[in-house]
């Protein structure tokens, strides 16, 4: 039985000078001079729009990718010196459509991590029910189905519980909530914004929506095609002066009363 | 005497033989199978993550398809080791027309797989291996399946052919009936064939239905 943490509570991830080029190739870069350091318990949003590298940096801290440029340091070591596989275990990762595995019960996705790092079987099993609680699913009624009999929210909150699982220290969610409906949308940023902070985890989440920074994060690290361009809390993001800021900002202005013209 | 009734009971009178020439029948298919699936599934897994190897073997089992049954019995026949006259090329043969559906669905089935399934295993830190075995391979069964499905087909019909290069099994009674001019020696031949074929169906659809995730 592993019972020790998979990475050291202390880290951070540091990405020093990251640049990342489609086939190596400078002139194809999707990510380039990014600088970031994010200390232990932060809930850092990545916000940009579509293209803008959100992604791609959620996938270089876990190894999926690996810098073309610079190095990212995950508790002090280069990911390109980690084990991928070690590495990963300790990162949990959430995706927009779950990914859930179709062929394994909703208990079964959710011991995944802890079935490959060979839990004792009992402490899977508790876990897992405790796992559930917590993203708000009854185990006796949930446990047992399997992914396609579940709504998208609920799945949502089986793939966080999934990532979850063996406690790992960081946590990388890319636009989780992304295609829920506004309602339950609204509902899982309520009850994960809480759930966050219970937990003191260090969390990475992507998101295009600047509603929902607001709401997540302890900071806001804006992207433009592939550089950060504005680093604050919710509560100063607004108030900065630069272009893309008011682009996003003028997202969330609602004008109503504009009378919609008449058919002719 | 009405020509339905002479048949019937030209099959009576020979049950013991068509009996017989039907299990050579299934032993030559289930043979062929057995070694067609052996090749074509390990081969099917290992082209998934080598793209020059996959046109390679996709092409090659491609070509056998296009040749006609008889031809290709025929050209096997001068082969040394494999060649010859019986059974051995028969099943050389029908091995080679089951390849493709197995090699092509395995493939298939392994690839076509939903890419956030195997985005999230691999960034939970499963390893090739794992996932290959815990994921790709279970949701890529019933499809590969389907493949092995076709394929029984296919070799139930293309086995009749073997008897012309010595091979027995219910073809011996098609090619006789022909030479003969027998509508029952046909028949004898044609109709367990046709069965053995309807019954794989069934059977090996109940199976994939039960196998498919949705």
């Amino acid at each position: 039985m592993n019972t020790k943490p998979l990475l050291s509570r202390k880290n951070t991830i540091e990405f020093r000078g990251v640049g990342f080029h489609i086939n190596d190739i400078p002139a194809r870069a999707i990510v380039s001079g990014v600088s970031l350091t994010i200390p232990h318990g932060e809930t850092l949003v990545l916000l940009g729009r579509s293209g803008s590298g959100k992604t791609t940096l959620l996938k270089l801290i876990n190894g999926m990718l690996l810098p073309s440029k610079g190095e990212i340091l995950v508790q002090d070591r280069s990911t390109i010196a980690w084990d991928p596989i070690r590495l990963r275990r300790g990162i949990g990762y959430v995706i927009q459509d779950a990914g859930l595995f179709p062929h394994f019960t909703v208990a079964e996705n959710v011991a995944l991590v802890p079935g490959l790092e060979a839990w004792d079987p009992t402490r899977i099993a508790s876990r897992v029910e405790e796992m559930l609680q917590l993203v708000g699913l009854d185990p006796r009624e949930y446990a047992k189905r399997r992914p396609r009999e579940l709504s998208g929210g609920q799945r949502q909150r089986v793939g966080v519980a999934r990532a979850l699982a063996a406690d790992p220290p960081i946590l990388l969610m890319d636009e989780p909530f992304g295609a829920l409906d506004p309602v339950t949308r609204a509902e899982l940023q309520r009850e994960f914004s809480a759930l966050a902070r219970r937990l003191g985890k260090t969390i990475v989440f992507v998101t295009h929506d600047l509603r929902e920074a607001l709401l997540l994060a302890s900071r806001i690290v804006l992207l433009e095609a592939g550089r950060i361009v504005a680093s604050a809390t919710p509560q100063d993001f607004l108030h900065l002066d630069h272009p893309e800021v008011r682009a996003f900002t003028a997202s969330l202005t609602v004008s109503p009363g504009i009378p919609a013209r008449a058919p002719q | 005497m009405s020509q339905l009734s002479s048949n019937w009971t030209f099959f009576a009178e020979h049950r013991i033989e068509i009996l017989a020439a039907t299990l050579d029948h299934l032993v030559l298919v289930v043979i062929a199978m057995a070694i067609a699936i052996l090749i074509g599934v390990p081969l099917g897994m290992f082209i998934v993550q080598r793209p020059a190897l996959r046109t390679i073997a996709l092409g090659f089992a491609s070509i056998f398809q296009t040749i006609p049954s008889l031809a290709l019995f025929g050209f096997l026949i001068p082969i040394p080791f494999i060649g010859g006259i019986g059974k051995r090329t028969a099943i050389v043969a029908l091995v080679l027309y089951a390849l493709l559906p197995i090699l092509r669905n395995t493939y298939v089935g392994l690839t076509g797989i939903d890419p956030a399934v195997l985005e999230s295993a691999e960034a939970m830190g499963m390893t090739r291996a794992q996932i290959l075995w815990r994921v790709r391979f279970p949701l890529a069964l019933a499809v590969i399946l389907a493949g092995i499905r076709t394929a029984t087909i296919i070799t139930i019909g293309v086995a009749t052919i073997a008897a012309a290069i010595g091979a027995g099994g219910l073809g011996t009674f098609i090619f006789r009936g022909v030479a003969l001019v027998s509508d029952a020696l046909i028949l004898a031949g044609a109709i367990p064939a046709a069965l053995l074929a309807i019954l794989a169906d069934l059977l090996l659809g109940l199976l994939e239905r039960r196998l498919r995730i949705s």
